[in-house]
């Protein structure tokens, strides 16, 4: 690959042009004749039951067209089939602040909010549960999800065993115990959600910006009860998404719905508070650590306790337990190891995937907890993580297989360039150091099916190539790395690639923008297609040099009559034999490591960030432009939530405090370092090129690092997120600041999985005849 | 998106014309200039507005007067970032005006709109949906105090971070009425009210500050936020000296967002008046001026922190002033 030509090239991404003009439809521009807007009415109480709803008051108001109550969209759907709890719009409770009643479509949004506000609803308000704490107490009232079969407002729980537990405690010199908390935060795209619906001639199409048109598609046919085929989904251009436009949302359903009643277009598009409630953000977790190493600061067993404060409903919540406790092995090589995770129901926005999704906080904990351990059996902390860095090509202890693994590289970069280890150590200034991976796409589709992950296809004649491809491009990029892959098979420019991307009906599967699967899964799709669209074209110029792109295309056209080929990607069964291990198994891991430098002053708790060096193993950076984009982008979202983004709620009110991006705390270009970053090259076996994820791994080790600078800087332990002013000024008081407790949780008996051969590296049909899945 | 209420708009043709015309609408008739603060709390419903006299399309409120030896009588729709980038003004002035809010809203936001800003709290700067699910407060369709449930006052905060710097330099504002104009020093502008937190007619116009010579005065006005732009005061301070070699001759200091008004602190001042600027002084002075503060739990950060704060922010203003 010695000789790749536009593999590798920094260009901008193929929609810059459109945005910067401004000529990108987002799809709030969309306006179609006779359309529609429409407004939902949100419940003001945290917990209640809906003893009824008359929207009569509403239907009489002029230019109202048509009003939605929960009786026209009674059928549940969610993200997960094991997760089908929600409604586009409630008719027997309400769960949060902000849980969708009513919807009303009338000429304008003045007229539509009016009418909204002219719905009168009745309440039995019940009392809210707003802890984890709480949550796992019997509750004063009833149970958010009545249904549920765990005990008070238990979502999920979980309990593994990998290895020999009890005799890595028995070969462990130190045991070290640690409690911490992870503040939740939200993802705050720049463009709010909205959706357009259109109902022609028993045909729905709605244009969205969500990150998956595919599973906007599903919960539309089983929310309206209509078939796929009559359905079609457009992802809209994008203002950002982060994880918060994953999972279908009920204003997507309800314009739907209400084309379907009203026969006009219908639009919907939240406000910036509304976006606060549809949330699906990080979630709060609380964790205990237990760890032994033995005399060298080798790790011989570990012990991880998670409570994930979920939120109204499941959303991705079964499998964001599951991300709190599985990374934690692909990072540092545990022989034994213990994870018991649990997630709760509260009467808050419900929580799910933002990114990073579930690995921030372990991560954080991990991070913070080894540097303690290190202190504490006097070995330097940096020297103790390296001895347990995970190596290439080694099957850790719960199955995951990790291929190309750049963690040493990546650590070594970011410690020479930051003068880490002959810092200057004087008080007030400080910096910390730590590491992270992540996966490169899930191994396992969130619904069963046999099925590719993604797909893509490629159309030539005359005017040239055209790739349809299903993926939505949310900013990061991902068009132009279909583009590239394409242009680098078929020896022409990126620029040169046509793209249709995201749209049910024009473009075959892909399962969407969420868990950096896009350059990994559709990549692969793209070079597949590209490599049989090019021996077309070699064998329609009879393997002449040199002949000009479009006149190849016209031999092609000629010679094999209307062109297409397509690619698929499916990624191997990775996970060992044993229920619940298809979170986490990933084709393969990127790894970053981070330093972050700061200013700490102790007499006012105020932490400035000098510089942040990080260093990204991303396999092969096929736009290394993007990938340093994407860098870039995960540690300015870092440092908000390691310093400032808090989703936090009125006591009893359970109001969210400030849902406004002015009072919500997120930092502005002028907070923002110097960021210096370094791409390390592993080329994977399994990536596109070589090439692995880089949109949420370089999120992971900025929050740690940022507060082991401030322990450098000041000596003190802020075991929370995020590190304020005020928790500093504590901290020095008091040495720590951080959670003191972890409350009692009926546990199950551990699922006790044998672990792998650590030099097994089989996947799929091998791994299956040997291991035949649980 | 949320949206404006239905709105008369009126177009002026002097400011004497627009007090009139704010007079004759009563109550539901509101001035305005850059609208930076008063269109998205209009859009929270957060005033029962149904008419808005316009200001900026007037020329004389846009013009600088004067010299840095005789003072100058800046324009009320002067913007926020032409004042900020005037070197003849106060250095202090020009700073105050450069650290409000981000740079889109300096250049629509006006001087004389800053010094009228709306007090501010997180139990009313809240869209219509969320004050109605919080239960309404005081200064707005409720009848308690959201956070001070006890007392029977507002407790909305003063954020303006100008006003304090007008006020230290002892500048006045030109208000027209309906039928005459009167000057009024910044100090007598304010109420220690959070709903009824200006002192002058609600349909007077502010046509101009009037900032005294620069005579010797050293200015300063340092702001505390949690980011550095977009965000209101958390905290600030303004401070004008007037020295005497080492001594202070004298000394105005003015804190912004710890009470309903922008607070004078004249113990900090004769604290000052006539002792050496030395490290003790400026510790003392701070110690003074941040006893009255009161910062309470309706803004940013916790407010046990930002009390102590306000030592920190006059120390600062103090050695800033004194090194210009």
């Amino acid at each position: 690959m010695a000789d790749l030509k536009v593999v590798g090239q920094p260009l901008p991404k193929a929609d810059a042009a459109a945005k910067v003009i401004g000529a990108a439809v987002y799809a709030d521009d969309i306006v179609l004749p006779r359309m529609l807007h429409s407004k939902l009415l949100r419940s003001p109480h945290p917990h209640a039951r809906i003893l009824s709803v008359d929207a009569s008051a509403a239907r009489r108001i002029p230019g109202v067209k048509g009003v939605l109550t929960g009786q026209d969209l009674p059928i549940r759907f969610g993200i997960l089939p094991v997760s089908q709890d929600e409604r586009a719009l409630e008719s027997e409770k309400v769960r949060y602040v902000g849980d969708p009643v009513a919807a009303v479509a009338a000429v304008d949004e003045e007229t539509a909010a009016a009418a909204a506000e002219a719905i009168r609803v009745e309440y039995e308000v019940l009392e809210p549960v707003l802890s984890i704490e709480d949550a796992l107490r019997q509750p004063g009232d009833e149970r958010i999800h009545a249904s549920r079969s765990l005990p008070a407002n238990l979502h999920r729980l979980q309990s593994y065993e990998f290895g020999d537990l009890a005799a890595g405690w028995a070969r462990a010199a130190h045991v070290r115990e640690d409690l911490f908390f992870f503040q939740g935060n939200t993802h705050l795209p720049m463009e709010q959600h909205s959706a357009v619906g259109q109902w022609v001639d028993g045909r729905l199409t709605v244009w969205s910006s969500t990150q998956v048109v595919h599973y906007v598609h599903r919960a539309l046919s089983k929310v309206l009860e209509l078939p796929m085929n009559k359905i079609r989904v457009i992802g809209a251009a994008h203002g950002g998404g982060f994880g918060g436009k994953t999972d279908p949302f009920a204003h997507e359903i309800v314009v739907a719905k209400l084309a379907m009643v009203t026969g006009r277009p219908v639009k919907c598009t939240l406000t910036r508070e509304e976006v606060f409630y549809a949330h699906r953000g990080r979630h709060p977790v609380l964790m205990w650590v237990k760890t032994g190493v033995d005399e060298e600061g080798r790790i011989t067993a570990m012990h991880f306790r998670s409570a994930l404060d979920g939120g109204a409903y499941g959303s991705y919540g079964a499998a964001s337990v599951f991300y709190t406790g599985t990374l934690q092995t692909v990072t540092y090589d545990i022989p034994a190891y213990k994870f018991e995770g649990c997630r709760v129901f509260t009467n808050k926005p419900p929580c799910g995937p933002k990114r990073g999704h579930g690995t921030p906080q372990p991560r954080f904990a991990l991070e913070l907890h080894l540097e303690k351990l290190a202190e504490e059996i006097g070995m330097d902390a940096v020297e103790l993580k390296r001895r347990n860095f995970m190596q290439p090509f080694t099957r850790a202890v719960n199955w995951l297989r990790v291929t190309s693994c750049g963690l040493e590289e990546c650590a070594e970069k970011v410690l020479a360039a930051s003068g880490y280890r002959t810092r200057e150590r004087r008080p007030g200034r400080g910096q910390g150091f730590a590491i992270s991976a992540y996966m490169s796409g899930a191994g396992t589709a969130i619904y069963w099916n046999g099925m590719p992950h993604s797909e893509v296809q490629l159309k030539l004649d005359r005017t040239g190539v055209t790739a349809y491809c299903g993926a939505m491009d949310i900013g990061q990029g991902s068009d132009a790395v279909i583009a590239q892959i394409v242009a680098e098979e078929l020896g022409i420019q990126a620029a040169d690639v046509r793209l249709v991307t995201a749209d049910t009906d024009s473009t075959p599967i892909d399962l969407g923008s969420y868990s950096s699967r896009v350059t990994f899964m559709a990549g692969n799709a793209a070079l597949e297609a590209a490599r049989k669209m090019r021996a077309l074209l070699d064998a329609a110029v009879d393997a002449r040099a040199g002949v000009p792109f479009l006149e190849a295309c016209e031999l092609a056209e000629t010679k094999w009559g209307a062109l297409s080929t397509a690619g698929s990607y499916t990624p191997p069964r990775i996970g060992g034999p044993f229920k619940g291990s298809g979170v986490g198994p990933s084709p393969a891991y990127s790894y970053s490591a981070a330093v972050v430098d700061v200013d700490a002053d102790a007499r006012t708790g105020i932490v400035r960030v000098n510089k942040v060096w990080i260093a990204h193993d991303i396999g092969r950076a096929i736009n290394p432009l993007l990938v340093i984009g994407q860098i870039e982008g995960s540690v300015y979202m870092a440092l908000g939530e390691a310093l400032m983004e808090e989703q936090t709620f009125r006591r009893q009110l359970g109001l969210h405090k400030w849902p406004s991006m002015l009072e919500y705390k997120s930092p502005t270009f002028v907070d923002t370092p110097e960021i210096e970053s370094f791409l390390v090259e592993t080329v994977d076996p399994e990536g596109p090129y070589g090439a692995k994820e880089a949109g949420q791994g370089p999120l992971l080790p900025v929050i740690p690092a940022l507060n082991l600078a401030v322990h450098d800087a000041l000596g003190v332990w802020i075991d929370e997120t995020p590190v304020t002013p005020e928790k500093v000024l504590k901290a020095l008081k008091d040495g720590r600041v951080g959670p003191k407790m972890f409350p009692a949780v009926p546990w199950p008996e551990p699922i006790i999985v044998e672990p792998p051969a650590r030099d097994d590296m089989r996947v799929g049909a091998e791994l299956e005849a040997a291991f035949p899945s649980a | 998106m949320l949206r404006l209420p239905r709105l008369r708009f009126l177009i002026p043709d002097s400011a004497r014309q627009a007090a009139a015309m704010a007079a004759e609408g009563g109550p539901t008739t509101m001035l305005v200039a850059g609208g930076t603060d008063l269109y998205p709390n209009l859009k929270r419903r957060q005033f029962a507005t149904d008419t808005l006299v316009g200001l900026t399309h007037l020329r004389e409120l846009h013009e600088v007067r004067g010299e840095a030896s005789s003072g100058f009588e800046v324009g009320a729709c002067v913007t926020l970032s032409a004042a900020s980038r005037h070197h003849e003004l106060h250095a202090g002035y020009a700073e105050a005006a450069g650290l409000v809010s981000s740079p889109p809203l300096r250049n629509a936001g006006t001087i004389g709109g800053n010094l009228c800003v709306d007090t501010r709290c997180n139990y009313y700067n809240q869209t219509q949906e969320w004050r109605q699910a919080a239960g309404y407060c005081l200064k707005k369709d409720g009848d308690i105090c959201l956070v001070a449930p006890s007392s029977p006052r507002c407790w909305a905060v003063s954020s303006s971070d100008t006003a304090p710097m007008a006020i230290a330099l002892g500048a006045t504002v030109v208000l027209a009425g309906t039928d005459q104009e009167r000057e009024l020093p910044v100090s007598a502008l304010y109420r220690d009210d959070g709903i009824d937190y200006l002192a002058k007619q609600a349909w007077e116009v502010i046509t101009a500050l009037r900032l005294p010579p620069a005579d010797g005065l050293r200015t300063a006005y340092v702001k505390l936020r949690r980011r550095g732009s977009i965000d209101f005061p958390i905290a600030g301070c303004a401070v004008a000296l007037r020295m005497e070699g080492d001594l202070v001759e004298s000394a105005r200091v003015v804190l912004s967002a710890v009470a309903s008004h922008p607070l004078e602190v004249h113990a900090a001042d004769q604290l000052l008046t006539g002792a050496r600027l030395d490290d003790e002084t400026i510790a003392a002075a701070a110690e003074a001026a941040a006893k009255p503060a009161k910062p309470l739990d309706n803004a940013d950060l916790d407010y046990f922190w930002r009390k102590r704060m306000v030592r920190v922010v006059v120390e600062e203003a103090l050695r800033k002033a004194a090194a210009r």
